[in-house]
């Protein structure tokens, strides 16, 4: 199991390094997708199939459309189709394919192959982690519970477009004078 | 896991962390940084799963569960800054953006 391990954080440590180098943010989103989801093989060869599937549904899925959407609403104008058509050149998904297809390779590999232990044991099960998260850690997981409410409720009043209100001494009438 | 030591595992959430780390301190756009941000959230819990995989305790994913929620909840109160930030000052730079420095 460790030839998976390694050609998937190998994946993870290049795509984490075009990450960083980019410079329009879409295409470094495109490649923390990838990141992302060669993480989640590594869980998997890990030993840990809950955290995998968590990584691709949680980060891979939700983080991610959430940078998208706001990198998206970022550039409303004119110039925005024209970018776009920059943006989908070849170069720019032919990188984040070729490693996202290695990882599906990957993937094809161990679930077709014939021998049934090839596929990585889970060595803790998702059976073990919700009795551990509903036993002695139901305290912690409260707590998150709060935590997301703050982070809902303070995305929505961050997120709110006031009108940038002046004091009534400070506003200017132009029919009282 | 019988052929993996647990020390290859940490050695690759640590090159992520200080990947991400990097990306922290050398780009100016916001949401560079909150990318890398993510990117060292990560590789912490690669490296808690790591562990929990290592001493076959479930206690690992679960701490990854609570880094996963609270990343959810960073990111979202982050990219609504990064909204009201580009609607004020209509950059994303962090250079330009100098108002609390007194």
């Amino acid at each position: 199991m460790s030839l998976v391990f390694y050609i998937s954080s190998f994946i993870a440590i290049l795509s984490t390094i075009m990450v960083i180098t980019r410079y329009q943010p879409i295409h470094a989103l495109l490649y923390l997708v990838v990141s992302f989801l060669a993480l989640a093989v590594t869980f998997l060869s890990l030993g840990a199939p809950f955290a995998a599937a968590l990584q691709v549904i949680v980060y891979a899925g939700a983080i991610v459309v959430l940078f998208i959407f706001v990198v998206m609403m970022l550039n409303l104008g004119k110039q925005t189709a024209q970018q776009e058509k920059e943006w989908l050149q070849l170069r720019a998904w032919l990188g984040p394919s070729i490693l996202s297809l290695v990882l599906l390779a990957e993937m094809a590999v161990l679930l077709l192959q014939d021998d049934p232990t090839g596929m990585p044991a889970a060595v803790v099960t998702p059976k073990q982690v919700s009795l551990s998260l509903y036993g002695e850690y139901i305290i912690a997981v409260e707590l998150v519970g709060f935590l997301l409410m703050t982070g809902i409720v303070g995305a929505a009043h961050i997120g709110k477009h006031k009108k940038k209100s002046l004091h009534r001494f400070l506003q200017t009438y132009p029919n009282l004078n | 896991m019988s052929t993996l030591h647990a020390h290859t595992v940490l050695i690759v959430a640590a090159i992520l962390f200080v990947l991400g780390l990097a990306g922290v301190l050398t780009r100016k756009n916001i949401i560079f940084m909150l990318l890398s941000i993510e990117i060292m959230l990560n590789a912490a819990g690669l490296a808690f799963v790591a562990a929990g995989s290592r001493w076959q305790q479930p206690d690992g994913q679960v701490m990854y569960l609570f880094i996963l929620a609270m990343a959810a909840a960073e990111v979202s109160v982050a990219l609504a800054l990064v909204l009201q930030i580009q609607h004020q000052h209509k950059t994303l730079d962090v250079e330009e953006l100098k108002e609390l420095k007194d």
